[in-house]
């Protein structure tokens, strides 16, 4: 009886008291939260910088992490993609009744590994509880807040022809590892997400130059969509080399099963950034260092030619354009 | 995946491109049969490595797109029924029939579940033994021995809420009937890769014997393709015209004789119609007598209303290589990816989408 989100949990009466005093404070706990008022009240000076997601994955478990992590971590690096430094996250469930408290406990772990990695705080929380069949188990709802440094001015409209383009690592991990845990489109394939945070490799980067002109977490869409971005937000064309772009075999094996370009497939733990090309070996030099950058490559450059599109030279020689994509990847037939 | 990388070494493919560069003396003319070779020659640029006199055609060889709208309305008509789950490839979701999709069915609240292979979509029918589970049967042969198989262990469960939309198309017949209709003159052509593991190549051989013309089936790396023009070059500038396999590691001229037999004994050879062709004797396949209880559309009683063609679309044409995309004057105005009004624009391996994410000045 016990073992399962009721309707009751989101009633705001005694189940949802318990809830949040056995499930959630003990986890998540420090005096902000502790406080259990209406809202977190806080101090902060600066630029600060605020985002939020919705997290809706499918299956909320799946190999290297689970909805809970993604949740952190992507909302992270929503954050750290503009050279922020995230400190404080609001997170809201909805969950579907009949959800396995277990589960939840489970997931309520990983958020707390993941905020404490990242050094973040949740601040604010919400749970509400749908009727079987109106969410898909969980979602979470997230916002953050973080502090831009003095200085740092980062955004996809700031790269400028002769710009280096670097890549902080493989790619396609965490879209294939979710697809293949899907119902329907079960297989076997040794990838897990690369889910991770990515605000310390930031300003780690941040330290090494301070001429980093664009940054963001190829992550729905993946690079492919993240370059057409930059691209169209700076007015500028990029150049990428195909033999320069790491794709572990795997994931390259399972994208050529499922009629998938790898390079529009996503990401959670990696980054683009686009250097001025003085700083660029420097900045490549430190993220290597990082254990979320240790791959980190540059596999182009921002052109004068082209604006607004992206051309990739292949690895026989020829140029292809690299477009924007059409909604979901489907599965091909033959 | 060992194949990958070696198949994409750039020292081998620049010894075949300077080998055909050195051979081809004539202008000619080749299609690629098949949507995933399109797509591979796009999305390596091999148009743009091969010399000036090969002219390069895409053919009708994607399952999605030869689909007629008459079947697509039937698919869109089943998945309106109370008490039954659609299951299909994904790229059959959002290829617009006469007025619906099935993406638009879906938001509508039809049950309708992606799969990638049928054994999937056999076991929905296991966990759903109140519902009628319809899997939408498009493909060329590649496709139809993993349906028969599914057939036929429905039958050896006893599974009898499991049903297949058979609309299933054969690649030889097609052929035949484009050649016969004489629209595009052909030097040589590109045989399908998949298809051909299963048929081998024999089923290939009336056409250099009857209407000499080169044939080279092909895998879908790009060392793969270059080996194949280099081979139909070969053919087409010695006047030698015969069936070549240039993907051995792939293809039996035999083919699979195991997927064959299964296909034997659950399909039999049917009339089929094709979008912008019409009904070509001989080139679909439908559940025989003994299996006909499996057939959807045997099953249940449909009516699909009449069917309409998008005004303007030539999808047609540009199946039967008369025309590219870029002669049609929805191209990139009011067809898109996101609001494709035919269905090559929706398939992955689709003409008009391939021509629209690969091309501009850089496919040639």
């Amino acid at each position: 009886m016990e073992d399962k989100i009721l309707l009751a949990h989101g009633s705001g009466g005694k189940l949802s008291h318990d809830l949040i005093a056995k499930n959630f404070v003990p986890a998540f706990g420090n005096p902000l939260l502790n406080k259990l008022d209406d809202s977190a009240a806080f101090e902060l000076s600066g630029r600060l910088a605020f985002t939020t997601d919705s997290y809706i994955v499918s299956p909320i478990f799946f190999p290297g992490g689970d909805i809970g992590k993604l949740a952190v971590n992507g909302t992270v690096n929503d954050l750290a993609m503009i050279g922020a430094t995230p400190l404080y996250l609001s997170l809201s469930f909805i969950i579907e009744e009949g959800f396995l408290i277990a589960e939840l406990e489970k997931i309520v772990n990983s958020i707390n590994q993941a905020a404490d990695e990242a050094g973040v705080k949740i601040v604010a929380g919400d749970t509400k509880v749908v009727n079987q069949g109106s969410a898909d188990k969980l979602f979470i709802n997230t916002s953050g807040i973080g502090i831009v440094p003095p200085g740092v001015d980062i955004s996809g409209a700031n790269a400028i022809p002769g710009d280096k383009v670097i890549v902080s690592g493989n790619l396609g991990d965490h879209g294939i590892a979710v697809l293949s845990q899907r119902e329907g489109l079960k297989f076997q394939v040794p990838v897990e997400s690369d889910c991770a945070p990515l605000n310390k490799l930031v300003a780690e980067m941040l330290e090494a130059s301070a001429n980093i002109h664009s940054l963001r977490d190829p992550t729905r869409g993946g690079l492919a969509t993240t370059l057409n971005e930059f691209a169209k937000q700076s007015q500028v064309g990029i150049r990428i080399e195909e033999e320069n772009i790491l794709i572990n075999k795997a994931v390259l094996a399972a994208c050529e099963l499922l009629g998938f370009d790898p390079l529009y497939v996503a990401n959670e733990g990696k980054l683009v950034a686009v250097v001025a090309p003085s700083d660029a070996d420097k900045v490549l030099t430190r993220m290597r260092q990082n254990q979320y950058g240790t791959e980190a490559a540059i596999i182009g450059e921002v052109v004068n030619e082209h604006p607004g599109k992206v051309v990739m030279k292949t690895c026989l020689g020829s140029s292809r354009i690299i477009d924007m994509p059409a909604g979901e990847l489907l599965p091909r037939i033959c | 995946m060992k194949f990958i990388d070696e198949y994409h070494n750039p020292e081998l493919g620049k010894r075949l491109i300077d080998r055909i560069h050195h051979h081809s003396t004539k202008p000619i003319r080749l299609m690629e049969f098949c949507g995933g070779h399109t797509v591979a020659i796009f999305k390596h640029g091999i148009r743009q490595l091969l010399p000036t006199t090969i002219d390069m055609l895409s053919g009708p060889g994607c399952p999605v797109c030869v689909t007629a709208n008459v079947d697509l309305d039937k698919a869109i008509a089943l998945a309106r029924l109370p008490n039954v789950i659609i299951t299909t490839f994904g790229d059959m979701l959002r290829v617009p029939g006469s007025y619906s999709s099935l993406q638009l069915a879906k938001a509508e609240r039809s049950d309708i579940r992606v799969v990638y292979s049928v054994q999937d979509a056999l076991g929905i029918a296991r966990d759903n033994p109140d519902k009628s589970v319809i899997f939408i049967g498009i493909g060329f042969e590649t496709t139809a021995p993993t349906i028969a198989a599914s057939i036929l262990q429905a039958e050896q469960e006893g599974i009898d809420n499991y049903y297949v939309l058979p609309l299933h198309k054969l690649c030889p017949p097609i052929m035949k009937a484009l050649l016969d209709l004489g629209e595009v003159r052909l030097d040589g052509i590109i045989c399908p890769g998949h298809v051909s593991a299963i048929i081998g190549s024999y089923p290939y051989q009336f056409i250099p014997d009857d209407y000499g013309i080169a044939c080279v089936v092909s895998g879908f790396e790009p060392l793969d393709i270059l080996l194949c023009v280099d081979r139909l070059v070969n053919q087409i500038e010695t006047g030698q015209y015969k069936v070549e396999i240039a993907y051995l590691r792939g293809v039996k001229p035999e083919g699979n004789k195991h997927a064959l037999k299964l296909m034997g004994t659950v399909f039999e050879v049917c009339d089929a119609n094709w979008r912008g062709v019409g009904l070509v004797p001989l080139s679909g396949l439908r559940l025989n007598k003994r299996y006909q209880r499996f057939d959807a559309e045997r099953s249940f009683d449909i009516d699909p209303g009449p069917t309409h063609e998008a005004k303007g679309c030539i999808c047609g044409s540009i199946l039967r290589g008369v025309s590219t995309p870029q002669d049609c004057k929805l191209f990139r105005r009011s067809c898109t990816p996101e609001h494709p009004v035919g269905p090559c624009m929706v398939s992955s391996e689709g003409s008009c989408a391939t021509y629209y994410h690969y091309g501009d000045s850089y496919g040639r």
